[in-house]
């Protein structure tokens, strides 16, 4: 897996836990070394081997962690370029969802060997949509959930979202839009210098 | 004139469009165009004074503008902050057009600034416009390469740091003066017997000189691949400065042992090493200083001895290898000697 997603999770824990705690992690994972690049490629083994130490050493189910980490990207001051990069797939949260079916091909203009796993959304009657995750990482759905969660905050939409399981290989992460526009929402400026 | 409903369906598709009459008097603006004028109208005021034409020429008045139709326009706003736009103008045809033109402009590369300082949003620019996918590319583009730099930064450190750490000396491959200490630190701690061998070239700097720092480099890693040969795999050879050799030879029997390797090592440096159509001839001097066992010199005076013996060596008329004896010193110290620098130059 590309080294931003290794780096990604690297960062979450050792922030949310603790540097030790992450030394713990890389070396209950099986790692020779504890500092992730995020310009480097590695091994596709490695992203379940210490999402796995990381639910072993926190004693937490592996999905929560993943949906922490989703919520940790999109909320995390430090992370405000990938938030703003996923503001620009819509206007309000409905426009956001229907980008989601861009989102592998829009990380790849900008870092061409970052294979995110695809998303496809469906939707059903009024405000209920299901999305689609082909999870090359068991659980992929639920770091979504965690990022949908957060970008409903930041459009300020009322969203309930429940993790469906997985059919056929791809984890379903169903949503019921309340209200898309039931608060005032995070501002986004397009222009608006990052870093 | 055109009907509500056709500028309405402008204002969708173009929103930075305008319409002039005539006379070149602006009848309706698109909506992004009227945010961006948001302290005064539009509508009324001649184009032309409100946009500059800089290509493909200078304009004054509506009727030079008619040449230029289905022309790439470049524009640039009379008032602050002066925004660069790009532009096109077609006429409006059909009943009750009435000599009128439609000007569709856009900011080009100029979007990024134009975002900022107009503060636009999604909603500004047509659905179909790709204005908003070249932001996101522009900052998911500075995003990544900001990563990037970060582990070129990285990578540069860590270079720079395990080169301090390094014991060899790149050009040669020998050991370096930081090694050299570091083994003689240890032999002395040991009070181990071992000789010291000070070895400077002659008539390097010749060389350097008159064939150049490729010739001098390629008969520096001869030397080096000569002083390998002459010595023990157990003994240690190391570059300590420009032309400056220092060989460390543990567990030495007798004396005749260290001149005959002196002897050889100045013989096959006298050998002409051919570089590039011309021979390169170089030899060495060499002092030499052999610590008995029991004695506990230290470090700085055991390096000392070597140098006035080289310098010994050097007096005698070069090519030759003197041995530490402490008469030496009298007879430097008598002639006096000009003292060798150490530690000014580093391999």
């Amino acid at each position: 897996m590309h080294g931003l997603v290794n780096r990604s999770i690297q960062v979450f824990i050792s922030d949310t836990y603790g540097v030790s705690t992450w030394q713990d992690v890389a070396l209950h994972a099986g790692l020779d070394f504890t500092e992730f690049e995020g310009m480097l490629r590695y091994k596709q083994a490695y992203t379940p081997q210490i999402l796995d130490a990381a639910a072993a050493v926190l004693n937490r189910p592996r999905a929560e962690i993943m949906e922490d980490f989703g919520t940790f990207l999109v909320s995390h001051p430090g992370f405000e370029a990938v938030r703003r990069l996923l503001r620009f797939g819509g206007e309000d949260f409905v426009d956001f969802l229907q980008s989601l079916d861009d989102l592998d091909d829009r990380v790849r203009l900008a870092v061409s060997d970052l294979h995110l796993p695809k998303l496809r959304l469906r939707s059903h009657a009024e405000g209920q949509f299901s999305l689609i995750c082909d999870a090359q990482i068991a659980g992929f759905g639920h770091v979504m959930m965690g990022v949908l969660r957060t970008m409903a905050d930041d459009y300020g939409a009322l969203a309930l979202l429940d993790h469906s399981g997985t059919a056929d290989g791809a984890e379903i992460v169903s949503i019921a839009l309340v209200e898309n526009d039931f608060a005032e929402g995070r501002s986004f400026e397009l222009g608006a210098r990052v870093g | 004139m055109m009907s509500q409903t056709d500028t309405g369906a402008l204002d969708v598709l173009c929103p930075m469009h305008l319409i002039l009459g005539r006379t070149g008097h602006i009848q309706h603006a698109g909506p992004t165009l009227r945010k961006m004028y948001a302290d005064r109208s539009l509508v009324g005021q001649r184009f032309l004074d409100v946009f500059e034409v800089r290509h493909p020429s200078a304009m004054a008045s509506m009727s030079d503008l008619h040449d230029v139709v289905q022309t790439k326009l470049r524009l640039k706003m009379r008032a602050a902050p002066h925004t660069s736009l790009k532009g096109i103008m077609v006429p409006l045809s059909g009943p009750g057009a009435a000599d009128q033109v439609i000007v569709n402009l856009s900011f080009g590369i100029s979007i990024l600034d134009g975002v900022r300082d107009f503060a636009l949003t999604n909603a500004d620019f047509a659905a179909t416009d790709l204005a908003i996918e070249m932001l996101y590319l522009v900052e998911a583009k500075t995003a990544a390469m900001e990563a990037s730099y970060r582990l070129n930064t990285r990578l540069q450190g860590a270079k720079i740091a395990a080169e301090e750490q390094a014991y060899t000396d790149t050009l040669t491959g020998l050991k370096n003066r930081r090694a050299l200490d570091t083994v003689l630190t240890r032999l002395l701690e040991r009070r181990d017997s071992f000789a010291v061998m000070q070895i400077d070239l002659d008539y390097f700097k010749t060389v350097n000189d008159t064939l150049g720092h490729a010739a001098g480099d390629h008969v520096l890693q001869n030397v080096a691949r000569i002083m390998v040969d002459e010595t023990r795999g157990s003994d240690l050879v190391a570059r300590v400065g420009g032309d400056e050799f220092t060989v460390v030879l543990p567990e030495v029997a007798n004396e005749d042992i260290l001149r005959r390797v002196g002897r050889r090592i100045i013989d096959r440096l006298e050998e002409p090493m051919p570089f590039q159509g011309s021979d390169c001839k170089i030899s060495a001097s060499i002092g030499t200083v052999w610590i008995q066992p029991g004695q506990n010199p230290r470090m700085e005076d055991l390096l000392d001895d070597a140098d006035v013996a080289l310098y010994a060596s050097k007096h005698a008329g070069r090519a030759t290898q003197t041995l530490y004896h402490p008469e030496l010193r009298e007879a430097a110290n008598a002639s006096d000697a000009p003292k060798r620098k150490r530690d000014e130059t580093s391999a």
